[in-house]
């Protein structure tokens, strides 16, 4: 009963929280971004009371059930582990079962070290890297979220084909080969302990997982051995998936314990038993488990795979760094853009809050509907690497939109009613005169100022009925239409800077003009 | 959905993709052979007037006067036509900032072909903003829907279909929307606006809506282009300009209300360069927009597209 409440409430939760990264039409309502803003990070970063208090109240009442339940990057590993128990005996090398093993408590502590010290001097990227939440957004957005865009494209062309416009195609581009690298890497290796090993991750690396286990060692309910009932048989710990109870010892480690309840479940004498404990009872907390070492090879064997993974990230990383875009040599007189600063994306207030609250889920980047935030490569540095920027390659910031603001669990994005929007500059716009076509083919265009919401690019006279683009950087507000519109090749003529810090725009107010009388005119 | 239809679409498929570029040239050809069953004149006889001018009412209002007067939608639309209603959805804008072709008019005027015997109405336009904002936001969608019509996407290139312009001088071919390449009429809408690179845009202007690269446009001689691609073959039955609020200065997008003005005003001709006169005219009232300046006009009368002297038509002037 337990372990069946468990598995609904956590696919109920993992498939929303999937879906609402998927999301593209915006069918799911935007409540459900609640779903981010109850993980744990995302709770803390945002500095979210409530939440917090909540979640950690829930793990010292009763114990890990976040892992098991909340966290997406968990039940992503419950999934795989499930399906490595789906394999038919035959093609199995040995059988699948789960052996109980030693924490690895120093490994723990030092990934939870580093990853608080690095947070504390500003370097993101880690914490990024490795909280959960933030990982398992990152594997939806840049490895599912393809493949459900491809299949919706599917989908259309059938559908259309039938002249049915349900549907309707959209563009799936790439968000950079760093971030998706991150992803991939991410989803084999976590997918490949979990299969292996099951929860390996949350009770070796993630240090969330710590955090809440170290929360959890004093939960009033735990799963105890009843020990009269008890016939040593072991099959508790063959279906842990947390490898944290020593049947032999009937000793469960309630740091790595998940509450998943499968050992409830699996015990034929009803020998286990989830209850309240009270503190001070022998059963309960602190026990030493280090006298015996079971199985030596098999840790040996986990912290290989650990190692490929620290080994794998650190590769791309450097492989990734030596592919920084190539240079081309420019048309004579025209002029290369060379956007100095990256431009953060509405509601971030500065790069620097950007940098220290984004672990990089990229939900904004999955919610936006025209395709400008991006993961960053090395703009930000390698602090920032990951963390959203505009690019207006394929579209450019819709001035009534505020998604990404609203989505954002980390506070990283403030929320911005879209009147503040309006008055929030996220870069500044650049004209370059020699790249423009008015200047150099003396033809009309004006599709820069076309797109400027504030007119800060307008059109003003120039030859004979020309008109040329005019810039007015003081109440630009840097959505890239100009910049995303711009015709000129090889260069635009014109671009976006960034600004390290959002500025407040002011508007002169304009009266509307009545017309009293008005004839045909011819 | 039967079999057979799905066989032929899979048949289809399959033949647009083997034969891509004979389906290319054919189309071509086929333009040729509406372009001299569709001479001016002989489309012109029909109507009574050459450009009737509506002031003074509501959206609907104005619209089912000017079509009388012209003497009826049957006089445009024939019983079974598949037809596209072309009106201007550009940006993720409210009707009563006028960057987008009021939706009352656009219901109006679908409401009139199906009355007409229409088969289907589709509505559609390439937007410059997110075209799903834009095309609910602009109050399009939902009039059109509820008028009856279809209301297709546009944002795709996979929905364009390549057309040669043989007349044309900047541009000689274009992609241009499957709804357009495959209807038996449409009727184009535009709203009257200022704008910052064309100087206006009214009807010819709103021929962008219809193509894939705009971009070419405007790295080519954007009002060149804008004549240029207003010669192709299947012309639409009606201009009707919406002239109930038009934007005076900032457009084509608009800052605010600052930027419209309630006119109240209609125009509706099969001649595109005549209603663009009648209305850069009829814009001039509200701010000073010489007719030479609007360049793309004359150009089009140069590819014998229309005509711009007024006074050589049957101009109907009518006040509701």
């Amino acid at each position: 009963m337990l372990k069946k409440t468990r598995v609904v409430v956590s696919l109920i939760l993992f498939v929303l929280i999937t879906l609402y990264f998927l999301d593209f039409a915006e069918l799911l309502p935007l409540k459900l971004s609640f779903l981010a803003d109850i993980q744990f990070l995302p709770a803390l970063l945002s500095l979210n009371a409530l939440i917090l208090i909540a979640l950690v109240v829930l793990t010292f009442v009763f114990g890990r059930v976040y892992c098991s339940s909340i966290c997406p990057m968990g039940v992503y590993q419950d999934v795989v582990a499930w399906l490595s128990k789906k394999v038919p005996k035959k093609l199995r090398k040995k059988r699948r079962r789960y052996t109980y093993s030693r924490e690895k408590t120093v490994l723990r502590w030092m990934v939870f070290g580093a990853t608080l010290i690095a947070f504390l001097f500003g370097f993101t990227f880690l914490v990024g890297l490795l909280d959960p939440y933030g990982a398992y957004g990152r594997m939806v957005t840049h490895i599912f979220r393809p493949a459900y865009l491809a299949g919706n494209n599917v989908q259309q062309s059938i559908f259309t084909s039938f002249d049915n416009y349900t549907f309707y195609k959209v563009g799936i581009y790439g968000l950079g080969v760093f971030s998706l690298a991150v992803a991939l890497i991410t989803m084999l290796s976590i997918g490949f302990l979990a299969w292996k090993n099951g929860r390996t991750f949350c009770n070796t690396i993630c240090p969330v997982g710590t955090t809440l286990g170290f929360f959890s060692k004093f939960s009033i309910f735990k799963i105890r051995f009843v020990e009269s009932d008890c016939n040593l048989c072991g099959l508790c710990a063959m279906n842990c998936k947390a490898s944290c109870i020593d049947s032999k010892r009937m000793k469960v480690d309630y740091s790595r314990c998940v509450n998943c309840f499968n050992c409830i479940e699996v015990c034929n004498r009803s020998a286990m038993k989830y209850t309240p404990v009270l503190f001070g009872k022998k059963t309960a907390i602190g026990e030493k488990l280090q006298d015996e070492d079971p199985k030596p090879t098999e840790t040996v064997k986990v912290d290989d795979s650990k190692r490929r993974f620290l080994y794998a990230t650190a590769v791309t990383t450097v492989a990734a760094t030596s592919m920084i875009a190539q240079k081309t040599t420019g048309v004579a007189l025209r002029k290369e853009i060379k956007r100095e600063n990256p431009i953060a994306p509405p509601g971030a207030l500065s790069v620097k809050n950007l940098s220290e609250k984004c672990i990089s889920c990229h939900l904004c980047v999955s919610k936006c509907p025209s395709h400008v935030i991006k993961p960053a490569f090395l703009e930000y540095g390698l602090s920032g690497m990951m963390q959203p920027r505009m690019y207006f390659d394929h579209g450019f910031c819709n001035y009534d939109c505020t998604i990404c603001t609203d989505v954002c669990p980390t506070e990283a994005l403030v929320p911005l009613s879209k009147k503040d929007k309006h008055h929030t500059q996220i870069g500044k716009v650049q004209f370059i005169l020699e790249n423009c076509i008015v200047y150099y083919d003396e033809t009309s265009c004006g599709a820069c100022s076309e797109h400027c919401p504030t007119q800060a690019v307008s059109m003003v006279p120039y030859k004979g009925s020309l008109t040329i683009p005019h810039t007015e950087t003081d109440i630009c507000v840097g959505c890239g239409g100009c910049e995303y519109v711009c015709p000129a090749i090889p260069y635009k003529a014109i671009y976006v800077e960034g600004v390290s810090e959002h500025n407040e725009l002011v508007f002169e107010h304009e009266e509307q003009q009545e017309i009293e009388e008005i004839d045909f005119g011819f | 959905m039967d079999r057979r239809k799905f066989l032929r679409s899979l048949a289809l498929t399959g033949a647009a993709a083997v034969g891509g570029t004979v389906a290319i040239k054919e189309d071509g050809k086929m333009g040729i052979l509406t372009q001299s069953v569709n001479a001016q004149t002989k489309r012109r006889a029909a109507a009574n007037y050459d450009l009737v001018a509506v002031l003074g009412g509501e959206p609907e209002a104005m619209f089912l006067k000017a079509i009388a007067e012209m003497g009826g939608m049957g006089k445009f639309i024939k019983k079974g036509d598949k037809v596209v209603v072309k009106p201007n959805i550009g940006w993720d804008k409210t009707p009563e900032l006028a960057a987008n072709t009021n939706p009352k008019l656009v219901s109006a005027v679908i409401k009139e072909c199906f009355k007409a015997g229409a088969k289907e109405v589709v509505v559609f336009d390439h937007t410059c903003d997110d075209w799903r904002k834009a095309y609910a936001n602009s109050g399009i969608e939902a009039a059109a829907k509820a008028a009856g019509a279809k209301v297709v996407p546009a944002h795709q290139e996979s929905y364009y279909r390549q057309v040669s312009l043989p007349n044309g001088k900047s541009l000689k071919s274009t992609k241009i929307h499957e709804a357009i390449v495959n209807c038996d009429k449409w009727i184009n809408i535009p709203v009257l606006k200022n704008h910052g690179g064309a100087q206006m845009t009214i009807a010819m202007k709103n021929y962008m809506g219809i193509v894939w690269d705009r971009g070419f446009f405007h790295a080519n001689d954007l009002q060149q282009c804008i004549a240029d691609v207003c010669t192709y073959a299947k012309r639409p039955v009606l201009n009707i300009v919406d002239a109930y609020r038009l934007m005076k200065t900032s457009g084509p997008r608009g800052r605010s209300a600052a930027d419209v003005v309630l006119t109240k005003g209609l125009f509706l001709s099969q001649d595109i360069v005549a209603v663009d006169t009648a209305a850069v005219n009829f814009f001039s009232q509200v701010r000073d927009m010489p007719l030479n300046k609007v360049t793309h006009i004359s150009k089009a009368q140069d590819h014998k597209l229309g005509i711009m002297d007024l006074s050589k038509l049957k101009v109907r002037r009518v006040r509701v």
